[in-house]
């Protein structure tokens, strides 16, 4: 064999005494991995085709597919790993940037999994959901600043607007063309049931999706792909994107091959063509530019909107977010080095940006020494996981969080991180009709419900423990938090004191 | 280590009387109320606050304050001459009591801005005040203003409030209207400055439980320049009073509505004027909102507010007689010194039972 070629890192395993050759993994796989061998009569698979999307193994009736690592490997080295010296065989081979998917799955350390919650006893009770009143709702928006009082003495409502959202949590922004039409509804659907918000990302919204409008964010990106007067005002609110998580500081690229049917209509550009999302958007080459996109999309839509600014954790994030705070924005989003992407260079998924805890703290700390937390709220991403981790980021200061990978996992997303190459067996991150197809909005719906349906008694749960029976009060609460295996300045950082203390 | 350097829960026994009609009784009403609840204290702190007992100085802030040491009170008393125009100064008077130990000197100052200072800062002279209150207690090492109203005084200790009662000569006090706390802390607060009631201006606050919320009340109010240095709730609950009723114009029975916020579920069931009004309070001033048990008595210039939390997960109970009004977390406190009320009720969680002078008075 070639040099370019390297041993496939899974291997697919099958049990012959199980296999009855029924072929249900060949229809299932994509990307062709399985194959019949009519002269035996027997299943033979390619190895180096499959990746690990457990498709196969989940639809096989007699359990007799798994697929495991490959002990196959080179000598044994710390510094030069399989995985850097096969990239160099790719790039030698190819002369391109490397493409991968999701989030970055280096081993950086998850501050989440380092942090731990509080239970009250004795000097104060725990609550009980089950017996007691255990609130979630959250709004975000900007908060007024004075009372104004009517000729009686009435409170005015001079609040501006607001998303009230029945718990801290919305769909973030993935885009109609990353992923399928089907994945899009499914969102749009569970949003709408559970009370809370979904993001079109920047791709457009579909004109069937305009009636689940208020539970929509509309994104504005750099490519401004799909906006128009009534994606804007259908929306509950508008988010522009500054930043990803997952590529800060490059845009994005669907390619034209993508770029059929519905998702060249609803992105508004011919068929064919790439769709190319600058990296910077090329109206905002500074904060006061910012400021004019912010208040333009104010103007188009009325004052009626609240506006987010998402912008992904990098060094100086919280100077960043006190400049956003002070552009007329209502909520910032800030988005970590683990958030998911459909498509991203590897070099900079992997190595570009910080983690979300550090991004969270230090942000919401900033804001509250310059006075300005409570003219903006934020939402957090970048891999939040689980009902503790919504938990963890409420108490860090965030007012509510977005899941983006969470929710694809609910939806069959394995983490093969092959969104890239468009034959996404779960029916996710492809747009081809037969894949499509495999995803059922109704039940995508009812996955997406469940899974938040049992994080909010999971948060509930964490917050009767710490005796809080209200989500504000947990918000930006780091007493309840303590760090394990953290060094001073990361406790410093976090705000938050060791385990013991 | 002492009080402010760590994080000290309570539980507590609270007392408070008023006179409507702002007739003037002695304090040693209120020692004996609380006196009744001895067992909800532990020895580690006592005190009250009583309004209305300095008629010839109404018009002046009355400081009270502890001094570790007398280098303190000359740190001190410069930075008020400073600000301030010392109207009157002396020692507050005590008795000697053998349960009270290692007293540090207590002071009284009545005060009023220096007009050229006060318009210098561009403050209202509350503020101004208030600024300068701060200002000592973070800045003025060993001095500590544990009062600083008009008309009013704090008097606290470490010891069972009765025998605090005794040491400050209370019974000597006429006032209208009297709080009283004692303290079961989980810690030994290390000094007296520990002690509740803690006020700021005429705002006084006995508070009788753990807030589950503190830390993000804390963190919220830190951001408009107050300082939480004693790591206590009840600092924090005055502060959050304050910064409502004085500086937002909140009223009181607004401020419940933010602090101790009715349920979403109970705000769906009101007519839509009322609904407005608490979804805007509880939106605007969320991170106020106070969770986990507590029993509060506010008082102030003219009035006082009994509060329970939203669960009422703290006893307290009310009671009327004439033109009187008590307030107690157990009833025999009320019983012991009107044994015959007109009318006697439990609060509900969240209800604020808010009693102002009649007009006029005093």
């Amino acid at each position: 064999m070639a040099v370019e070629f390297f041993y496939p890192e899974y291997e697919i395993v099958r049990n012959f005494d199980r296999c009855i050759a029924c072929r249900v993994c060949e229809r299932q796989c994509a990307n062709e991995a399985h194959e019949y061998r009519s002269e035996d009569k027997k299943m033979a698979a390619d190895d180096a085709k499959c990746v690990s999307c457990h498709r196969c193994v989940s639809f096989c009736p007699t359990r007799a597919l798994k697929i495991v690592k490959t002990d196959h490997t080179f000598r044994e080295n710390a510094n030069w790993d399989g995985k850097s010296i096969k990239e160099i065989y790719k790039q030698a081979e190819s002369g391109g940037v490397l493409l991968s998917s999701m989030g970055n799955p280096e081993k950086y350390p998850v501050y989440f999994d380092r942090i731990l919650l509080n239970a009250s006893q004795v000097t104060n009770p725990s609550i009980d959901p089950l017996r007691e009143p255990m609130e979630t709702r959250v709004f975000l928006g900007a908060k007024p600043e004075n009372i104004e009082r009517d000729e009686n003495g009435r409170i005015k409502n001079n609040m501006p607007p607001q998303i009230m959202l029945s718990m801290p949590v919305m769909f973030s922004a993935m885009s109609y063309g990353s992923i399928s039409y089907n994945a899009h509804e499914s969102l749009a659907k569970a949003a709408t049931e559970l009370g809370i918000l979904y993001n079109t990302g920047e791709g457009g919204l579909h004109e069937n999706l305009y009636r689940y409008g208020k539970n929509t964010i509309v994104q504005v990106a750099s490519g401004r792909f799909g906006v128009h007067k009534k994606y804007l005002s259908g929306a509950a609110a508008i988010e522009i994107k500054m930043g990803q998580g997952a590529k800060p500081g490059i845009g994005g690229h669907l390619p034209g091959t993508k770029i059929m049917g519905e998702i060249s209509k609803t992105r508004m550009i011919p068929e064919g063509t790439d769709a190319i999302s600058p990296a910077p958007h090329h109206d905002i080459y500074s904060i006061e530019d910012l400021r004019q996109l912010v208040y333009s999309l104010k103007e188009a839509t009325g004052y009626t909107k609240p506006v987010i600014v998402k912008v992904a954790a990098v060094h100086n994030v919280s100077a960043i977010a006190s400049g956003i705070a002070r552009s007329g924005a209502d909520i910032i989003a800030i988005d970590g080095f683990r958030g998911g992407t459909g498509a991203a260079p590897t070099r900079i998924r992997d190595h570009v940006g910080i983690p979300i805890e550090l991004a969270l703290a230090s942000v919401d700390k900033r804001l509250r020494e310059e006075g300005i937390r409570n003219r903006v709220s934020i939402v957090a991403g970048g891999s939040i996981r689980s009902g503790a981790d919504v938990v963890k980021a409420i108490a860090l200061g965030a007012d509510c969080v977005y899941i983006g990978t969470a929710a694809l996992v609910a939806l069959g997303c394995r983490l093969c991180r092959s969104c890239h190459t468009g034959r996404c067996n779960w029916g996710i991150a492809t747009q081809r009709e037969d894949l499509v197809k495999r995803l059922n909005s109704d039940w995508g719906c009812k996955r997406l419900v469940n899974l938040l349906t049992a994080w909010k008694h999971e948060i509930m749960e964490m917050m009767g423990g710490m005796g809080i029976n209200s989500i504000e009060s947990l918000k930006g609460n780091r007493l309840m938090l303590r760090g394990v295996g953290l060094n001073e300045k990361e406790l410093e950082i976090l705000g938050i004191k060791h385990a013991g203390e | 280590m002492r009080e402010g350097m760590f994080r000290n829960v309570s539980g507590c026994a609270i007392s408070g009387i008023i006179s409507k009609s702002g007739k003037r009784f002695s304090g040693q009403t209120i020692v004996d109320s609380v006196a009744v609840m001895h067992e909800r204290s532990n020895g580690l702190g006592g005190g009250f606050s009583a309004y209305g007992i300095y008629p010839e100085y109404k018009d002046y802030y009355a400081f009270h304050i502890f001094y570790d040491h007398k280098t303190a009170k000359r740190d001190c008393e410069e930075f008020l001459e400073e600000h301030f125009e010392i109207i009157n100064l002396s020692k507050i008077p005590t008795r000697k009591v053998p349960q009270i130990t290692d007293e540090p000197l207590i002071w009284r100052y009545f005060l009023t801005p220096l007009p050229t200072k006060l318009a210098d800062s561009q403050l209202d002279e509350r503020e101004y005040t208030v600024r300068c209150v701060i200002r000592i207690n973070t800045t003025v090492s060993g001095a500590h203003v544990f009062s600083s109203g008009k008309n009013m005084g704090v008097f606290k200790a470490m010891g069972y409030p009765e025998d605090v009662g005794r040491f400050y000569r209370l019974e000597e006090y006429e006032g209208y209207c009297f709080t009283a706390h004692g303290r079961y802390p989980t810690n030994t607060p290390g000094w007296w400055g520990g002690a509740h009631p803690f006020a700021l201006l005429d705002y006084s606050t006995v508070h009788n439980g753990e807030i589950s919320s503190y830390d993000a009340n804390r963190r919220t109010i830190e951001m408009y320049g107050y300082k939480c240095t004693l790591q206590t709730d009840t600092e924090v609950i005055t502060y959050i009073i304050d910064y409502l009723h004085r500086k937002k114009g909140l009223t009181l029975k607004e401020i419940c509505s933010v602090i101790a916020a009715p349920f979403w579920s109970d705000i769906e069931r009101k007519p839509q004027e009322d609904r407005e009004e608490l979804e805007y309070l509880r939106n605007a001033f969320s991170p106020l909102l106070i969770t986990g048990p507590f029993s509060i008595i506010v008082g102030f210039e003219g009035g006082l507010m009994a509060l329970n939390d939203r669960l009422k997960l703290r006893s307290m109970v009310v009671a009327e007689k004439g033109d009187t009004v008590y307030v107690a977390s157990e009833e025999a406190a009320i019983r012991v010194i009107e044994n015959n009320p007109d009318k006697i009720w439990h609060p509900k969680g969240g209800e604020g039972v808010i009693i102002t002078l009649e007009k006029g008075n005093p």
